[in-house]
């Protein structure tokens, strides 16, 4: 039991990989492998949801260090194998705990081929992406978020649409382009520190002028998986072509990887440079809140509109963290996590009539409520919440973080609020053509409302989504004092790197003491 | 005679592997080629036991008549990795050769006396026996290039690497004769002392540049790397695999001996044309590589990139650098032995086929094969979290503290540019429609070999320490 509960972590990022391996063992023909290997995925990722809840459970609010910790040598040179989780970060965990068995169900029937492959290929994801946000290790993260592309790449290239050789590449080669400078910036902090601990990276203070470079190196990488305008245009491809459990995860999980970097790494890391930075942020920010809510309004593809939809969300996000204020940056992590649940939810919703009808053209539907309520009913509560309004979870998390850019700069506030009305526009405006009206095409007059299974896979998130509008304070427990404490250094490191130059040689003596 | 004998036991791998390789000459020559199989598994089995008497009875730093001799940790290291090389081709080439009807005893001896050679090459402790190892493993490796020597192609790599190998060697003793002529010395430790006291003298320069063109050619960089797209196409495919692997590392492992150890002093002059070669051989390799559809091409371009990244090592300078380096090599070995399993495999019909295109939809046809070489190629791409991430984290670690920084950045840039063809390959085999099968079953040893690459290219990540600590004494060694 000790043996389990001291390596929570461990085993919550590494399950997956069991069951994985589980399904490599199956033998027997297509039909039953294809089975078995479905509730083998299945029981697993809800077995890991299970273990992401006990460590939510297990978590202490009221500290800000890092907890569940372990640590093992690993490559050398300082360089260990070491996991931990905080405020910020745990609940990332659990968000992609739960996500997992939606996508598992969301694929039972529409995945016909090569079934086996798809659910290794999940869990192998899952597996990276926990391990994405236990890392406290720079060389270790980088693995894990890295990694993560394998098999997406698969998943996108193999289970995807028409254009999926093209989305595919797009998305490695992007996302792999912005990370190799990173990876750089990662071996430039090791070679002056010469540690790649996180904790200790973050009590560290760089040169202003060398934090300006790394943070640009870390911000390609984070902007990309972000996206943030201009870096974006991979994500529509990759949404569209990718099969509904692969935009899912897309949405879900792996933009927000972009997000937890700049609070891990270049608000503490990288203080002056992020002030720096700020304006550049700030504009790239409402570039996207505006420009794609405008692109989003245009689009004819269901799934298209919603990746637009997502890059404006986004664009709440880090503008918000970068506002370094209290409530700008738990906006930011509400937000993430709120987009998450929603975004995912969806994306479902478009997969559950994209099962029936094979298209997502959004002028081959209309009417839908007609034939399907419930699915009007689940599918408006998430364009709701995808709108931001109140009683929901998206509107927690704009409304805090446009009180935080109200708090620093009102045009900025100003500007990002029009993006609140964009996204009532586009999102209605779907929801408008897509299910009200009169049901006139001929090819909608059999479709069939919700199945059981289905049902279990929305309601749910319904109910997820109406209790982080109405009740928030499960989730301000257990970031606020993370987030407090990060504010809190990064006001520090910014004090240290804005005194006179007699007091930095001081703190440079005094880490080079630390070092050695 | 003591004096004698104690020589000769430093060089007691070497004359295992050369005497054997004559007795297996002589019996080859007696029995013809019924002997071919016997001759390959008494070489293989010839080389382990010179691995075994290296690590058992050599211990620190052991030098042979008058220093023109060294056996150290770096020596050591590399050689294992030869010899690996070396007996996984013999495993390779055994089932090759009869299906292609060229069993002949020639061939493992060759690759005896080649392997010779490149022993003598790491150890080379002067200008001499550097020299004279190099010609001992071309010579070698010319014949073998053009084994199959019914076959245009085959004849046509064997000559041009010959022609080219021979103009390389040209090159190279000129520049040997004119660091002699500054120097006074053939021995790189002589050779050492005099840059230092004396200073660098614009003619030694000269003799460097000639030398490290001479050696870019062995390790197939760029500007010196012509050859290598149609060697690697023309030669026997076991002997393709033989080129990417033991004769790099050899030439590799060489070019660091006699750089750092010879001219550490002139360190500021040869830098410079080491950080352009690596550079132009980074990006040659991944921008080449996108047009090939040869396999075998493909991988001669993506073996010029490889060296490029391995060159940055040796760029830096460092004993980081040598580390990284060795690390690099010992990765990138065994990742191409793994994918020249693969190459191997592909085969219809009792023929060898070699289009990227033949690979398409192996997944569905052979998923074991095509999870193996797709995480080969992964690995290759340097993509986390197989091994060939690691090859290239330490290498450019070691960019960056020697203060590389540009050089890094435009290699990172390069290496996601060569993630683009080995993606590709990925792609043909997971999502295109499947071409028909391969023939069916590859045979215990290749399967071996293939299983042993794949697992540990894989799982590298979880136990990195050791190869990472024996790398470090390695290098040590050879920069004090």
């Amino acid at each position: 039991m000790s043996l389990f509960s001291d390596h929570l972590l461990s085993v919550v990022t590494f399950l997956p990989l069991i069951g994985a391996a589980l399904i490599l063992a199956i033998r027997g023909d297509v039909a039953s492998i294809a089975r078995t290997a479905r509730w083998v995925a299945l029981v697993t990722t809800i077995v890991d949801l299970a273990i992401a809840f006990l460590i939510w459970a297990n978590f202490d609010g009221s500290t800000a260090a890092f907890q569940f910790v372990e640590q093992a040598s690993w490559l050398g040179f300082g360089i260990t194998y070491h996991m931990g989780v905080d405020g910020i970060s745990v609940l990332f965990i659990v968000l992609t705990a739960l996500l997992m068995p939606f996508c598992i169900l969301a694929s039972w029937n529409s995945i016909e081929t090569r079934v086996a492959e798809y659910m290794i290929a999940f869990l192998l994801l899952e597996t990276l992406m926990i391990g994405v946000f236990c890392a406290l290790d720079l060389v270790l993260f980088y693995l894990f978020f890295e990694g993560g592309l394998i098999p997406m790449f698969i998943i996108i290239g193999v289970w995807g649409g028409k254009r999926r050789v093209y989305a595919s590449f797009k998305f490695f080669l992007y996302t792999l382009l912005g990370s190799v400078l990173m990876l750089l910036a990662i071996l430039a902090m090791y070679y002056t520190t010469g540690t790649t601990d996180i904790p200790t990276l973050i009590h560290t203070h760089f040169d202003p002028g060398m934090q300006n470079f790394l943070w640009l190196a870390f911000f390609a990488s984070f902007a990309v998986k972000m996206p943030m305008w201009p870096v974006h245009t991979w994500l529509p491809d990759a949404h569209v072509e990718a099969p509904t459990a692969g935009s899912v995860i897309l949405a879900g999980i792996l933009l927000k990887m972009g997000g937890y970097g700049f609070l891990r790494f270049s608000l503490p890391m990288f203080a002056s440079a992020s002030e720096v930075f700020t304006p550049l942020v700030f504009a790239l920010s409402i570039m996207a809140i505006v420009y794609t809510s405008f692109v989003a309004l245009a689009q004819e593809d269901v799934k298209k509109l919603i990746a637009y939809s997502s890059v404006a969300h986004m664009g709440f996000v880090t503008m918000g963290i970068f506002t370094l204020t209290h409530q700008g940056v738990e906006g930011g992590i509400y937000q993430m996590l709120s987009h998450g649940i929603v975004s995912a939810a969806l994306f479902l919703c478009v997969g559950v009539i994209y099962d029936r009808m094979h298209t997502r053209d959004i002028s081959a539907y209309g009417g839908l409520v007609n034939r399907m309520p419930i699915y009007a009913a689940c599918f408006m509560v998430f364009t709701l919440a995808n709108v931001g309004l109140p009683g929901t979870g998206g509107f927690v998390g704009e409304f805090l973080t446009m009180l935080g850019a109200f708090k620093v700069n009102t045009w900025v506030a100003i500007f990002s609020a029009t993006g609140v009305i964009l996204s009532a526009a586009y999102m209605l405006y779907l929801y408008w053509r897509v299910v009200f009206g009169a049901l006139v095409k001929p090819s909608l007059q059999a479709i069939q409302d919700l199945s059981l299974r289905e049902v279990a896979i929305l309601a749910p998130l319904v109910v997820i989504t109406i209790w982080m509008g109405v009740y928030p304070k499960p989730i301000f427990d257990v970031t606020s004092v993370s987030v407090a404490n990060l504010i809190q250094q990064h006001k520090i490191a910014l004090a240290i790197d804005h005194a006179p130059k007699l007091a930095q040689t001081n703190v440079a003596a005094r880490n080079g003491e630390g070092l050695r | 005679m003591t004096h004698l004998s104690a020589d000769l036991n430093v060089l007691a791998p070497e004359l295992i592997v050369a005497l054997s390789g004559m007795l297996l000459l002589l019996g080859g020559v007696l029995r013809g080629d019924r002997a071919t199989s016997l001759v390959t598994l008494l070489a293989s089995l010839v080389m382990v036991a010179a691995a075994f008497v290296m690590l058992t009875y050599g211990v620190g730093r052991q030098v042979a008549f008058g220093g023109a001799f060294i056996v150290d940790d770096f020596a050591r290291f590399a050689k294992v990795l030869i010899l690996l090389g070396s007996i996984v081709t013999l495993a390779m080439s055994h089932g090759y050769l009869e299906q292609e009807k060229i069993a002949r005893f020639e061939f493992p001896v060759l690759v005896l006396f080649a392997t010779v050679g490149m022993m003598l090459m790491v150890s080379a402790g002067g200008f001499i026996g550097l020299y004279m190892g190099i010609e001992l493993q071309s010579l070698a490796l010319y014949v073998l290039a053009a084994f199959h020597r019914d076959n245009a192609r085959s004849t046509e790599a064997g000559l041009k690497y010959f022609v080219l190998g021979a103009l390389s060697s040209g090159m190279l003793l000129y520049g040997i004769s004119m660091i002699y002529g500054f120097a006074g010395t053939v021995s790189f430790a002589g050779v050492a002392d005099v840059v230092k006291t004396s200073g660098v003298h614009i003619g030694l320069v000269f003799g460097i540049v000639f030398l490290i063109a001479g050696l870019a050619f062995k390790v197939s960089a760029v500007p010196f790397h012509m050859w290598t797209p149609d060697v690697y196409e023309g030669s026997p495919t076991p002997i393709t695999a033989f080129f990417s692997m033991a004769p790099k590392i050899a030439a590799m492992a060489l070019f660091l001996r006699v750089m750092l150890s010879a001219f550490p002093a002139a360190a500021s002059e040869w830098q410079q044309v080491i950080i352009a070669v690596s550079l132009a051989s980074m990006v040659l390799g991944a921008f080449a590589a996108i047009g090939q559809t040869n396999i075998k091409r493909l991988m001669a371009y993506s073996s010029i990139g490889h060296m490029g990244f391995a060159l940055l090592g040796l760029a830096a300078n460092s004993v980081q650098g040598v580390q990284g380096v060795l690390i690099y090599l010992t990765i990138y070995l065994i990742t191409n032995a793994g994918v020249f399993v693969c190459i191997l495999a592909m085969k219809r019909n009792g023929e060898q086929v070699e289009t990227i295109d033949d690979l398409a939809g192996l997944s569905r046809t052979q998923p074991a094969l095509a999870f193996a070489f797709s995480a080969l190629m992964l690995s290759l791409a340097g993509v986390p979290p197989m091994a060939g991430f690691f090859a290239k984290f330490y290498v450019f670690l070691a960019a960056m503290q020697a203060g590389l920084v540009w050089l890094a950045v435009l290699g990172v840039l390069a290496s996601v540019v060569g993630a683009y063809y080995y993606l590709r390959i990925v792609k043909i085999i997971y999502f295109d429609d499947p071409a028909p099968a391969f023939d069916g079953e590859l045979g215990t040893r290749l399967n071996a070999i293939l299983a042993a690459a794949t697992v540990f290219t894989v799982l590298f990540m979880v136990w990195p320490h050791s190869l990472v600590d024996i790398a470090a004494t390695a290098s040590k060694s050879l920069i004090p």
